[in-house]
């Protein structure tokens, strides 16, 4: 090969020595400082497979010298993560439920941890946007059977409703009527019960009504109709139907009963989780004020002029 | 080998060539002084610059230019760039990539032969060369001695000035990126971030190694931008020519071979352009990826010329067409109407036109920006007295450096009311004021409430305005959603 070296007469260069159809190589070599690069490259990247794991045994890879594991990696990343967080955890378990919404910060992350665990425990029921179905509330709206101020929640997070085997939990059930009403008395509590809400006019077939439901139903829904939070018995004269608000599910309703069950999460659940489950449930958009202050700021409302009030809510 | 072989300039064929030293030599004269002013100025806007302070209020930091990573914001003077408006950089960059186009298309390689950091370090290092040994003669004498206790101790006050500046330019570094008296301080206590003494050991290494021992070879072998200039160069670009057509056949001891009765050109043999150049070429080989067109060989050449009585200009800035027109004798056009050509007029209007339309938008952006999303689970919610009601992200920007009262409206949408966050529906009108902290983004829950009659999908606006109503606002469209065939 090199018989064919020459000088190329152009550049003055000496050529490779190698002929291709009439092309040849100008021998421009690399500088030494590239080649020991290359070397060092090399040696580095031997170096690498001697420290960290990498050569393929029979069943398993050489473990290399430093020990390194990806799984090691990551247990102590989630370890700085956990310590990361243990402050403001340890703040939202010292902190009684009913103030966390007055710490903006705590409150903030509160939701956000909530929404984790939300997604974990309770979209099975209640749905993954907390829009609940047919027998699982909605946690979005302003309805509430049991009550909507943290405390109330928190409670009904932590004991369930109608939990079985679990002695403070929330309880009440709904007689089954079936066998009470007759059939004609039947119909005119289900026309009263959709009178009280406007899907009906009153009529002669719901004042009938209205003698059995004082007789029976007052108790849990209230003189008015407006349900009775402590038993948990839902308002009958607002928009909202768990179960339904025409006349065939008021029908089965009254006839069957209901018995929606909901977990007390105080055995699966740590304290700080239900209370971060608690102020998200509280904060999508249905969440009242404690009941104090809830009263208060109700007989405040008429007399505030809504357009100088409004601006200045309080919204951090 | 073969019997060829004695025809090979170097040694025989080998993997690798070691590298030559480049010693330049001293030279004196305009580009000379041009080159100095240079480094002085770009050297001085390096160092200088994260030290210059700019009042901007108790909410921002008060250097004028600063990179804040750690809040991600980017100031310059009285410019704030958001993370969001990095298209502003990216438009300094595509200026920066064409305008070295528009100075490559007029004048050539000026960016490598002045401006360049590799250039202008290089430069500096080959000062202190001749500060500590001497100029090029003493240079290579002591390149060639043997080691013993005088050369080690002028190559270590040589490395020790060399580690100086290379020190201090990985030092001057950091503080764009922070507050520099504070980084300063912490700095030399030791309390500075891991990060900024990293930074500074990698520059320091690189500047050292590139400035000290690198040299052109960072030119020729690892830039890739004299392959790309050279590829944008054309026949009426300038270029550091050597006019061979006056110069050769070249004539040591002119007079002599004049007298012998031989053609002599004015190119004196003398080595002064070879001498001097920095990266150790010989410009009268012609145009080459080595010559980063400094022009200390013009310097070199001139000053000769005028020794041996002979007009200056045997080595100049020179295009090839005018070449071809001095070649037959004729006058090369004026320099001016080199640069006017079209070439060059396309990338100076691209270039102002990009710069133009940056200044354009920066004086109409908003400082306070609003970003709305409508929250799709659930879509809507029925409230208990049969009202639909609509949930919406909303981020308010305030991009200015005070805190704000920011008033958002909802409008078009008949008989809705809008809370916010912790706020409640009851008292609610159709604008809720909100609080946003200096220079940052207010992410809010924004609750909207409509009676339940009308359209399964209307649009509406949301409205972010200063509640002082002294600044412009912003405005987004979106979408009120209710159940299909309503109640």
């Amino acid at each position: 090969m090199s018989e064919k070296q020459r000088i190329d007469e152009a550049t003055g260069t000496s050529t490779v020595g190698h002929e291709w159809d009439g092309i040849e190589e100008l021998n421009t070599p690399l500088p030494r400082w590239w080649l020991l690069t290359f070397y060092a490259c090399v040696i580095w990247g031997l170096a690498y497979t001697v420290m960290y794991p990498a050569w393929p045994m029979i069943s398993s890879a050489t473990a290399g010298m430093t020990g390194w594991t990806s799984r090691g990696q990551l247990a102590q990343e989630m370890k700085a993560e956990a310590d990361r967080r243990a402050p403001i955890l340890a703040a939202i378990a010292a902190k009684p439920v009913e103030q966390i919404p007055g710490d903006e910060k705590l409150y903030a992350t509160a939701v956000e941890g909530g929404r984790a665990a939300f997604k974990v425990h309770c979209v099975q029921c209640h749905g993954s946007g907390a829009a609940g179905s047919k027998g699982y509330p909605n946690l979005n709206d302003d309805d509430w059977l049991w009550g909507g101020d943290m405390g109330a929640i928190h409670q009904t997070i932590t004991h369930g409703i109608r939990a079985p085997e679990h002695g403070e939990t929330r309880m009440s059930q709904m007689p089954a009527f079936g066998g009470m009403f007759k059939p004609a008395e039947l119909t005119s509590v289900v026309a009263y019960v959709q009178s009280l809400s406007g899907e009906r006019k009153a009529d002669a077939a719901s004042a009938a009504g209205a003698p059995l439901f004082a007789a029976n139903c007052v108790q849990c829904h209230g003189v008015d109709g407006k349900g009775v939070r402590a038993m948990g018995g839902p308002n009958l004269t607002d928009k909202i139907w768990l179960y339904g608000g025409d006349e065939a599910s008021i029908r089965q309703t009254i006839t069957k009963s209901r018995y929606g069950v909901m977990p007390n999460w105080n055995e699966k659940l740590d304290a700080t989780t239900i209370k971060m489950l608690a102020s998200y449930v509280h904060s999508l958009g249905g969440g009242e004020a404690a009941p104090d202050a809830g009263a208060a700021a109700a007989a405040a409302v008429p007399a505030a002029t809504p357009a100088a009030e409004a601006p200045a809510a309080n919204v951090k | 080998m073969s019997s060829n072989n004695d025809l090979l300039v170097d040694s025989a064929l080998g993997v690798y060539q070691k590298r030559r030293g480049v010693f330049p030599k001293i030279v004196s004269g305009n580009f000379r002084r041009f080159k100095w002013l240079v480094m002085v100025v770009t050297l001085a806007i390096y160092y200088l610059t994260p030290w210059i302070r700019w009042d901007r209020g108790p909410y921002a930091p008060d250097q004028a230019v600063l990179v804040d990573m750690a809040h991600r914001r980017f100031y310059f003077f009285q410019i704030e760039i958001w993370p969001h408006e990095f298209y502003y950089v990216a438009g300094l960059l595509v200026m920066a990539g064409i305008g070295l186009f528009l100075v490559t298309s007029a004048v050539g390689r000026a960016w490598c032969g002045y401006a360049c950091p590799q250039t202008v370090w290089t430069d500096l290092f080959q000062h202190v060369d001749r500060l500590v040994d001497g100029d090029r003669n003493a240079q290579i004498r002591l390149h060639n001695a043997p080691w013993g206790p005088a050369k080690i101790a002028r190559r270590l006050l040589k490395w020790s000035i060399w580690l100086l500046i290379a020190a201090s330019t990985g030092g001057a570094w950091i503080f764009y990126f922070s507050d520099a008296p504070t980084l300063a301080g912490q700095l030399f206590s030791g309390t500075a971030a891991g990060v900024a003494y990293s930074t500074i050991f990698v520059l320091t290494v690189t500047t050292f190694i590139f400035g000290g021992f690198m040299r052109e070879q960072v030119c020729i072998y690892m830039c890739p931008w004299p392959r790309i200039q050279t590829a944008m160069l054309d026949e009426k670009s300038l270029i550091v020519t050597y006019k061979d057509w006056r110069g050769e056949p070249r004539a040591r001891g002119k007079k002599q071979v004049t007298e012998d009765g031989l053609p002599a050109g004015d190119c004196i043999d003398c080595n002064q352009c070879v001498q001097v150049c920095p990266t150790g070429i010989d410009i009268r080989d012609g145009a080459q990826i080595g010559c980063i067109t400094c022009a200390l060989c013009i310097d070199a050449c001139d000053k000769m010329m005028e020794q041996v009585g002979r007009p200056r200009g045997l080595i100049d800035y020179c295009t090839i067409d005018d070449a071809e027109i001095e070649k037959k004798g004729g006058t090369a056009k004026p320099i001016i109407e080199t640069l006017r050509h079209p070439r060059t007029l396309i990338y100076l209007g691209i270039w102002t036109s990009i710069g133009a339309a940056m200044v354009f938008t920066l004086g109409q952006r908003t400082r306070l920006d609003l970003n709305v999303q409508h929250d799709r689970n659930p879509v809507y919610v029925a409230l208990s007295d049969g009202a639909i009601r609509n949930n919406y992200t909303v981020k308010v920007r305030n991009m200015e450096a005070r805190p704000k009262d920011v008033t958002l409206r909802i409008e078009g949408l008949k008989g809705a009311v809008a809370w916010a966050g912790e706020s409640e529906r009851t008292g609610a009108t159709q604008s809720v004021t909100v609080p946003v902290a200096a220079d940052s983004v207010l992410k809010v829950r924004l609750f909207v409430a409509a009676p339940s009659e009308g359209p399964e999908r209307q649009d509406f606006t949301i409205s972010a305005l200063a509640a002082n109503g002294q600044e412009k606002g912003d405005t987004d469209e979106v979408v009120f959603e209710r159940p299909a065939g309503g109640q």
